[in-house]
C-alpha cells in the first residue's frame, strides 16, 4: 500500500521516501524551511510556488490541520518533504490530517526521507531543482527540469482588485503572493484594504484613493517584475509605502538598487535580525531566496535600517526623504515569532501622519 | 555594550550539596560561569560547599572558598576579597536565598558589591508568590485565580465565581498538610475545614486548578539592551500537577499550533522584561487543551534544572551566555560557539526530538511514596535524542537503567484491571510502564487520555511502540523491511534478540549482516543551516551517518549516567577529569553519557561527545563505529563498571585493571579467597540460599553479624544480627518475604573504626593520597558517614597495615589504576571489608585538599606510565597541615515514607565539606548545624545505645538545655544523674511538644526493628517534617561536642591551604 517514492535532485543524488498526497511527478527548486511549528502557514505561503519545501523538523503535522491558520486558499508549492508526516493529528482545533489535506489539495509529498542529510547538501551546494517521482529508472533518460519562472506570480496573484472592509486609513496591497496575515494585521490596526493585482497600472491604484500602498512578498526572483519598476517607483514616490519580502526587494530595485540569489535563502523563524539605530536584535520569520545588495543602495536615496545578525544582507530600508520603508522578513508572522508586528503599526502611524500632513 | 572594564573581580555563588530539585545542573551552569569569566581575564571567587563538584577545582576559579554557604561565612569571604560584583542567578534556589539574606543583612552595601544580572528585588519579585502574583496582574498576565481567606463562608463565595475543581493550600503548614482538591461542595466543605484548622493562623489559598492542563515551559535570554530570544521550549507529557522535575519532558513542543507557540513565546517575553532580567530564565506555563487559554505557573529568574536541559537538547550554552550577558556583553556580540559564525543572538532550531525522563529512587526507597505531585522526587535525569518520538524515548528508558529494555514489562502484569485504571489514573514514577501494560490489555487511548489527561498524541506514540514490540514477540523471523520499521523506533537490540529467543550477540550479528546499522547526527543549533564544527553527536535510525571516520586511535570513557543515591556528581568529577588526562596526553577522547545535568555532556570537554544509553548494545554501537581501542571505565561509577564484563566478552579492550580482577573484588567469595591468600585477616562469611542453610552456617561464624540479601525489600537489605534470638525473629520475618532474597550473605561484624582510602597502582607500586576516617562505625554506609582526613584515631601501625593491605592486593591483582579499599579496625587488627576497583566518593575531595592529580595519574598509568615516572613519592603520601571533614546531606523532606537513619544502605543525595586547621572548626564548618544553646532536645535511643557515653549529653544540660526523652531512654539517663523530662508514647503528643517549640533537636537511634509502628520511626519522621535537626547514630555524639556558637571561624581558600601547607613545603 506505502507507495514509494523518490527525491531526485539536479546533482543527481536522490533520497527514496514513502509518498504521501499526490502521487504526480512534481518538480521545483528545493528549499528548506527550519520552523519546528508553522507546517500549515509553511504549506499556504504562496511565495513557495515552484518550490519543494523541505521541513527540517523531522515529525510534522502533529497538531492537524485547521480552518484558521491557512495564509492563503492557493497551494503554490510544488511539493513537500518531510521525515514523518502524522496521520493521526491531536488538536482541539485540528480539522483534518496533514495526510488528508495532502491528498485533498493534491500536494506531492514524500515521508521518511532523512531531511537533515537533504538540508545539508543543499546548504552545501546551494539551492537546486529537484523533482519528486514515483520511479527514478524512467527519468534517467528524461531531460531534467522544466522552468516556468516567468509566470509565479501570475499564478498566485488576485486576477482583481479585491475590496475589504475596514475603517481607516485605506491600505493598498499590490498582490504578488500576499499572505492572508499582512492583510489581517492590518485590518486588525482598523485599516481597510484593497488588494490588486501586481499588475495594477499606477492609475488605477491612484484611482482607489489610497493613503498608502504595501507592497507584498511573493515567489521567484524580483527581477523578472522589471517591467513593473517604473510603477512601483511612482507609487514610492506619491503614498507612503511598506514593501514586505519580495515587496521589499522590488522597491529596492525600482529605485536603482541590485538584488542577488543566496547560496540557500532564508526559511525559517529564527533569523535575528538587527535594528542598526538602537543596535536591538529582533527574531524574524523570513521565507526569501533573494537578497538587496546593500553596497547598491548608494545609488539609491535608501538606507539600510536592518542587517542580519548572521549573514550581515540588509534586512531592511528606509528612504531619506520619502515615507517609504521595507524589510526582508515578515512582520505579519505566521508562521513565526511577531517581535516586529511593529513595523506594521509603525507604518500605519506613517500613513496616518502623511494624511493628516496632506489635509 | 561590550564587556564592563569596572569589573575586576567577580565572587559567584555555588549551590551547595545536592539535593533533591537541585542537582549536578548548577555544577554545569557554575562551571560555565566561572570559565565565562575567567577568560574575560576577571578574577574569579568562587564559594560552594560541595566539594563533588568540577567547579570547586582550583583551575575553575582563582580563589575557590569551599566554605558553609550562609552569610557569616560569605561575608568574610567578601571583607577578605573585596568583590566588584556578585553572581547568584547559577548557583540555584541556595544561591539567590542566600543573596537575598547577604542584601538583607546590609553586607553587599555595606562592601559595595553589585548584584550582576538581576537586581534583588526583581528576583524577590519573580520568587516571592505575592509579589509575583501582583507582577502578573501588574502586567496583564493570566495566572489562576486565587483568594487567601479565613472563613468557611467565604470558601463558597470564590467556588461559585470560579468554579470547580479548586486546591486548596492552608497557609504555614508543612508538606502541604491539610491541603488538596476539591471537585465539588462537599469536598470543599471537608478540605476547607481541615485546611483551616492545620493552619496556624487559620488561613487558606483557594487556587483555581488547572490539573489535567498542558504544561510548557520556555527558556528564555535577555541582555541589557533589552534583546530577549527564546533558547528552547519544552513540552511535558505529564499534565499539570506532575512537578517539572518528575514529568517525562519533549523538546521541542510537540502538540502546540504556531499561534499557541508564539502566544507563549510573546507572554515569556513579556514576563523576562518586566522582571528585567539580564540573563536566563525559565517560564512555565499551563495550557488549556480545549482551548488557547494560558496561565503562567511559575518564573525561576535564574538558570535552572531546565536550562541544563534546555542547554543540552540545543546545544545553545545558557549559562555562559547568560553570565556573558551579566557583565555587560550584548547577544549579537557573543558567539554562538557551536557554529563560531553565527551569534547568541538567535533562536536554535531542532531537527531532532528530546525526551527527558526523571529517575526516580524506588529502587531504593521502595517504602517511599511513589505518587507524584507537586515535591519534586526524582534524584536525576536522562535525555535522549532521536528523529522519532518512539526512538528518543525508547533510549531514555534504556538510559535510566532500571534494567529495562520496553515500554512493555511483566512487573505489571499481576495487576488486577481495577488496580491497573486507579495506578494509571494516579501519576507515579512507574505511569509510562503501567500504560503500556494497559494498551497491551486492550484500553484504547480515549479512556487513557480520559484518565490520564495526556495528550493522545503522546498515547498515540506509546501505542506504537508497543504494537511494535508486540509484532517481534510472535515473529519467529524478520525481513529487513521489519527490522527497519522496529529499529527506526529504536526499539531496542535486547527486546528483539530475547523475543526472538536469541542471545543479543547472535541478534547484532544478524542485524549487522542484513545491513541494518545506525547514523549519527551532529547536534548544531541552526537544523543544518550552518556548517558546523563541535563534535555533539547522537543516534538515529532513520538516515544516515554524518559523522565522519576519523583513522586515528581512540578512547572511550563511559560516563556514569543519571544521578541517583550512591552514584552522584563524583563520577562525572571523576570521568571529566579522565577525559582532560586523555586528550593532554594525546589520546582522542570520545565521552559516553546520557545526564544532560552534567559538565561531562558539555560539548566542550572530549574530542567526541556520544549523547547516548550506557547499555550494551549502544556502547557497542559507538565502539564499532569509532573502532576504539580502549574503554575506560574506572570512573564512571558502577554503570561503567557493570558493562566491563559484557564489552569484554565482545573482544574491547578494557583499560587498566582486568576483567578478571573486577570480577574477583566485586564477588564476595573470591574477594574472601584473596584476602585468604595473601594471608590477610578476612572477615569470616558465607552465602546461605535456603533458611537451614542460614542457620547452618551462623554455628561457624561469632555475632554479631551482618546479613544483606541479593535483593532489597522493603528498603531494609542490610541487617545487624547480635544474638541468636535476633537470628530467630529476622527468619521469623524472612518467612514472610519474597524468594528474592536469597542468597543471603551473612559476614560475621566487627564493630570497629571504618576508614578508607583511594589509591592510585600500576601493578608494582601504589601511590595513595590520604585515608579518610569515619566518625560513625562500621554499618553506616560510607556515604552516609561523617568522615574526616587526615585520620585523628589511627595509629602508625593501623596505618602501615592498611598501606600493607593495599599495595599486595595491588599487586597481586594487577591493578592497573584507581581502586577504593574500605577497612574496619577491631583491637588493633585491621580488615580490609570491601574493595572498589574504580574511582570512588572521595576521589574528588582528596583531589582538591591534597592537590594531588589523583585520576591524571590513573589515566596515566593506565596508558603505560609507571607510577615512579609521575611522582616523587610512592605509598601513603604527607598528610597535609590541615583538616578536612565531609558530611552527607539528606533530601529529608522531599520523599514521604522514608526514614532517614543511618544505616548500611545510603541515603544522602549529597555532601558538604568544611576545611579547618583544627578538626573542631572543620567539623563545625562541614555539618554547619547551629546547636541550640536554648530550648530542648528530644532523645530516643535504642537499647543498645544505652552506654556511659551518654554522659556527653551533660554539654547540653549545661548550655541550658532541656532534655526530653521517650520512656526508656529517660530511665537510663536518669539513672546517670542527668535532668530529664519524660514523653509518653504518643506520637501525637511528641508532635504537639515540638508544634509548641519545646523542641528545637531530636536525636533518635534506631532498634533492631526499623518498622513502622515503633516510636522511633514516628519521631524521625516528625523531625524531618518540621526541619528540626536529626541525629541517628550514637557516634554522632561527637559532632554533638562541638561549640554551640557560630565560631569565629577564619575562611580560605583552597589555594591558600595549598600554598601554605607548611608540612609539604618543609618535606
Amino acid at each position: 500500500m506505502k507507495e514509494k517514492g523518490y527525491l531526485l535532485l539536479e546533482n543527481g543524488v536522490f533520497f527514496e521516501g514513502v509518498r504521501v498526497g499526490s502521487t504526480q511527478d512534481m518538480t521545483g527548486e528545493v528549499v528548506f524551511n527550519t520552523s519546528m511549528t508553522g507546517y500549515q502557514e509553511i504549506l499556504t505561503d504562496p511565495s513557495y510556488a515552484d518550490q519543494i519545501i523541505v521541513f527540517c523538523y523531522p515529525l510534522i503535522g502533529n497538531y492537524g490541520i485547521n480552518d484558521v491558520d491557512g495564509e492563503s486558499e492557493i497551494h503554490a508549492l510544488s511539493g513537500a518533504v518531510f521525515g514523518e508526516a502524522c496521520d493521526i493529528p491531536s488538536h482541539y482545533e485540528s480539522q483534518s490530517s496533514l495526510v488528508d489535506y495532502l491528498n485533498k489539495y493534491n500536494i506531492s509529498g514524500l515521508v521518511n526521507i532523512d531531511t537533515r542529510a537533504l538540508v545539508k547538501i543543499i546548504r552545501k551546494e546551494g539551492t537546486m531543482r529537484g523533482k519528486i517521482v514515483s520511479s527514478i529508472h524512467e527519468q534517467v533518460a528524461k531531460p531534467f527540469f522544466t522552468h516556468k519562472q516567468h509566470t509565479l506570480v501570475e499564478e498566485v496573484s488576485v486576477k482583481s482588485s479585491v475590496y475589504f472592509e475596514g475603517g481607516s486609513p485605506h491600505i493598498v496591497i499590490v498582490d504578488y503572493g500576499y499572505k492572508k496575515s499582512i492583510r489581517t494585521s492590518l485590518q486588525a490596526e482598523g485599516c481597510r484594504v484593497t488588494v490588486v493585482p501586481y499588475s495594477s497600472s499606477y492609475e488605477w491604484i491612484s484611482s482607489l484613493n489610497p493613503d498608502g500602498v504595501l507592497f507584498s512578498n511573493g515567489p521567484g526572483n524580483p527581477e523578472e517584475l522589471s517591467y513593473y519598476y517604473p510603477t512601483i517607483k511612482k507609487l514610492s514616490e506619491s503614498y507612503p509605502c511598506l514593501g514586505i519580502c519580495l515587496g521589499h526587494q522590488l522597491l529596492a530595485l525600482s529605485h536603482g538598487a541590485s538584488t542577488t540569489k543566496l547560496h540557500y535563502g532564508h526559511r525559517g523563524g529564527n533569523h535575528p535580525v538587527k535594528n542598526l539605530k538602537t543596535n536591538k536584535v529582533y527574531i524574524t520569520s523570513q521565507n526569501h531566496g533573494y537578497e538587496v545588495m546593500e553596497s547598491s543602495l548608494v545609488h539609491t536615496s535608501f538606507t539600510a535600517t536592518h542587517l542580519n545578525v548572521n549573514d550581515r544582507t540588509v534586512e531592511g530600508m528606509v528612504h531619506t526623504r520619502l515615507p517609504v520603508l521595507g524589510v526582508q522578513f515578515h512582520p505579519e508572522a505566521h508562521a513565526g515569532p511577531s517581535d516586529t508586528s511593529f513595523i506594521l503599526k509603525e507604518f500605519i502611524q506613517l500613513v496616518k501622519e502623511n494624511a493628516h500632513a496632506a489635509s | 555594550m561590550p564587556l564592563r572594564e569596572d569589573l575586576k573581580t567577580v565572587l559567584v555563588l555555588g549551590s551547595g550539596p545536592i539535593k533533591i530539585g537541585q542537582a549536578a545542573e548548577f555544577d554545569y551552569s557554575g562551571t560555565q560561569a566561572c570559565l565565562a569569566l575567567k577568560e574575560e581575564g576577571i578574577k574569579v571567587i568562587l564559594v560552594n560547599s560541595n566539594p563533588a563538584t568540577i567547579m570547586t577545582d582550583p583551575i575553575m576559579a582563582d580563589e575557590v572558598y569551599i566554605e558553609p554557604m550562609d552569610v557569616h561565612t560569605v561575608t568574610k569571604i567578601i571583607e577578605k576579597e573585596a568583590p566588584d560584583g556578585i553572581l547568584p542567578t547559577l548557583g540555584g534556589q541556595t544561591a539567590l536565598n542566600l543573596l537575598i539574606n547577604l542584601k538583607e543583612a546590609g553586607v553587599l552595601d555595606r562592601y559595595s558589591v553589585e548584584v550582576l544580572g538581576t537586581s534583588v528585588a526583581n528576583i524577590k519579585r519573580g520568587e516571592d508568590r505575592d509579589l509575583f502574583r501582583d507582577l502578573m496582574i501588574e502586567i496583564d498576565e493570566p495566572i489562576p485565580q486565587s483568594t487567601r481567606i479565613h472563613k468557611f463562608e467565604e470558601a463558597f463565595e470564590f467556588a461559585e465565581a470560579i468554579g470547580f475543581p479548586l486546591i486548596i493550600r492552608p497557609a504555614y503548614t508543612l508538606g502541604g498538610e491539610g491541603g488538596g482538591i476539591a471537585r465539588n461542595k462537599e469536598e470543599l466543605a471537608d478540605v476547607v475545614r481541615s485546611g483551616l484548622n492545620a493552619s496556624p493562623i487559620s488561613q487558606v489559598l483557594l487556587e483555581e486548578s488547572i490539573l489535567g492542563w498542558k504544561e510548557v515551559e520556555y527558556e528564555v535570554i535577555r541582555d541589557a539592551n533589552d534583546t530577549c530570544t527564546i533558547v528552547c521550549n519544552m513540552e511535558n507529557l505529564d499534565p499539570v500537577g506532575v512537578h517539572t522535575g518528575d514529568s517525562i519532558v519533549v523538546a521541542p513542543s510537540q502538540t502546540l499550533s504556531d499561534r499557541q507557540y508564539q502566544k507563549l513565546r510573546d507572554a515569556s517575553i513579556k514576563v523576562i522584561r518586566s522582571l528585567n532580567i539580564v540573563g536566563g530564565c525559565n517560564i512555565q506555563f499551563g495550557l488549556d487543551p480545549y482551548s488557547d487559554e494560558y496561565k503562567v505557573i511559575e518564573v525561576n529568574p535564574r538558570v535552572s534544572r531546565s536550562s541544563a536541559l534546555a542547554s543540552k537538547a540545543t546545544g545553545f550554552p545558557i549559562a555562559r551566555i547568560a553570565t556573558k550577558c551579566a557583565i555587560g556583553y550584548h547577544l549579537d556580540e557573543i558567539e554562538n560557539p557551536i557554529t563560531e559564525r553565527t551569534f547568541a543572538a538567535f533562536e536554535p532550531a531542532l531537527d531532532y526530538i528530546v525526551v527527558k525522563m526523571p529517575r526516580f529512587p524506588f529502587d531504593k526507597f521502595t517504602n517511599g511514596d511513589r505518587s507524584l505531585n507537586t515535591q519534586m522526587k526524582a534524584t536525576g535525569e536522562v535525555m535522549a535524542m532521536d528523529r522519532t518520538f518512539e526512538g528518543a524515548c525508547n533510549k531514555a528508558i534504556r538510559s535510566l537503567e532500571l534494567n529495562q529494555f520496553s515500554l512493555t514489562s511483566e512487573n505489571y502484569h499481576h495487576l488486577l484491571n481495577d488496580q491497573l485504571q486507579q495506578l494509571v489514573a494516579h501519576p507515579t514514577d512507574e505511569r509510562l510502564f503501567l500504560i503500556a501494560e494497559a494498551m497491551n490489555r486492550g484500553y484504547s487511548i480515549e479512556f487513557l487520555h480520559e484518565i490520564t489527561h495526556i495528550d493522545p498524541w503522546f498515547l498515540q506514540k506509546i501505542e506504537t511502540i508497543v504494537r511494535l514490540e508486540n509484532s517481534v514477540k510472535g515473529s519467529g523471523v524478520l525481513s529487513v523491511a521489519q527490522l527497519w520499521e522496529l529499529k527506526r523506533a529504536n526499539i531496542s537490540d535486547q527486546w528483539i534478540s530475547t523475543s526472538l529467543n536469541m542471545t543479543l550477540e547472535e541478534f547484532r550479528n544478524m542485524r549487522k549482516m542484513t545491513g541494518v546499522y545506525p547514523g549519527y547526527k551532529q547536534v548544531d543549533t541552526c537544523a543544518g543551516e550552518f556548517e558546523v564544527v563541535t563534535p555533539y553527536y547522537y543516534s538515529t535510525w532513520t538516515g544516515s551517518d554524518e559523522v565522519p571516520y576519523e583513522k586515528e586511535e581512540k578512547a572511550l570513557v563511559l560516563g556514569s549516567g543519571p544521578i541517583r543515591i550512591g552514584q552522584g556528581i563524583e563520577f562525572d568529577y571523576c570521568s571529566v577529569h579522565a577525559t582532560q588526562a586523555l586528550r593532554a596526553n594525546g589520546v582522542k577522547t570520545i565521552v559516553m553519557n546520557n545526564n544532560p545535568e552534567t559538565v561531562s555532556t558539555d560539548y566542550s570537554i572530549a574530542d567526541r561527545l556520544y549523547f547516548e544509553p550506557l547499555a550494551v548494545e549502544d556502547v557497542l554501537s559507538v565502539i564499532e563505529k569509532e573502532k576504539v581501542s580502549q574503554v575506560f571505565i574506572q570512573f564512571g561509577g558502577q554503570t561503567a563498571i557493570n558493562l566491563a564484563n559484557e564489552l569484554s566478552e565482545y573482544g574491547v579492550k578494557i583499560a587498566g585493571t582486568s576483567v578478571n580482577t573486577i570480577a574477583s573484588m566485586e564477588d564476595r567469595n573470591l574477594f574472601y579467597q584473596t584476602l585468604k591468600k595473601l594471608g590477610l585477616p578476612a572477615i569470616e562469611g558465607a552465602f546461605a540460599y535456603s533458611i537451614e542453610e542460614m542457620k547452618r552456617i551462623t554455628t561457624n561464624l561469632s555475632y554479631p553479624l551482618i546479613v544483606r540479601p541479593s535483593y532489597v525489600i522493603g528498603g531494609e537489605s542490610m541487617h545487624i544480627l547480635r544474638s541468636e534470638e535476633d537470628l530467630a525473629s529476622y527468619i521469623e520475618q524472612l518467612q514472610v518475604s519474597s524468594d528474592r532474597v536469597w542468597p543471603m550473605i551473612l559476614d560475621e561484624y566487627k564493630d570497629g573504626k571504618e576508614y578508607e582510602l583511594d589509591a592510585v597502582s600500576d601493578g608494582e607500586n601504589v601511590i595513595i593520597p590520604g585515608i579518610f576516617e569515619h566518625i560513625e562505625r562500621a554499618g553506616v554506609h560510607s556515604g552516609d558517614s561523617t568522615t574526616i582526613f587526615p585520620p585523628i584515631s589511627v595509629t602508625h601501625e593501623e596505618k602501615r597495615q592498611m598501606v600493607e593491605i593495599t599495595e599486595k592486593i595491588s599487586k597481586d591483582q594487577g591493578i592497573v589504576g584507581i581502586i577504593n579499599i574500605q577497612f574496619v579496625i577491631q583491637n588493633g587488627t585491621v580488615y580490609a571489608l570491601e574493595v572498589n576497583p574504580r574511582a570512588s566518593r572521595t576521589v574528588p575531595i582528596l583531589s582538591k585538599v591534597t592537590g594531588m592529580p589523583v585520576i591524571e595519574w590513573a589515566v596515566q598509568v593506565q596508558l603505560g606510565t609507571p607510577l615512579s615516572d609521575l611522582h616523587h613519592e610512592l605509598g601513603l603520601l604527607e598528610e597535609p597541615n590541615f583538616f578536612s571533614v565531609k558530611a552527607p546531606a539528606f533530601s529529608n523532606g522531599k520523599l514521604g515514607g522514608v526514614d532517614h537513619f543511618l544505616g548500611p544502605e545510603m541515603k544522602s543525595t549529597g555532601e558538604n565539606l568544611g576545611l579547618a586547621y583544627t578538626e573542631a572548626e572543620a567539623m563545625g564548618k562541614a555539618v554547619s548545624m547551629l546547636l541550640p544553646t536554648e530550648g530542648g532536645l528530644l532523645c530516643s535511643f535504642s537499647s543498645i545505645d544505652r552506654t556511659d557515653r551518654l554522659h556527653s549529653l551533660t554539654a547540653f544540660v549545661e548550655r541550658g538545655v532541656t532534655l526530653y526523652g521517650t520512656p526508656g531512654t529517660a530511665d537510663y539517663i536518669e539513672g546517670l544523674g542527668l535532668p530529664i523530662q519524660r514523653v509518653t508514647r504518643n506520637v501525637s503528643e511528641v508532635e504537639t511538644l515540638i508544634e509548641q517549640g519545646f523542641i528545637q533537636m531530636v536525636y533518635c537511634t534506631p532498634t533492631k526493628g526499623r518498622d513502622k509502628m515503633r516510636l522511633g520511626y514516628h519521631v524521625r519522621a516528625l523531625a524531618t517534617k518540621y526541619g528540626l535537626p536529626c541525629f541517628t547514630h550514637i557516634d554522632q555524639l561527637a559532632l554533638t561536642q562541638l561549640e554551640p556558637e557560630v565560631p569565629d571561624y577564619e575562611v580560605h581558600s583552597l589555594q591558600h591551604y595549598h600554598q601554605f601547607n607548611v608540612k609539604a613545603v618543609i618535606k
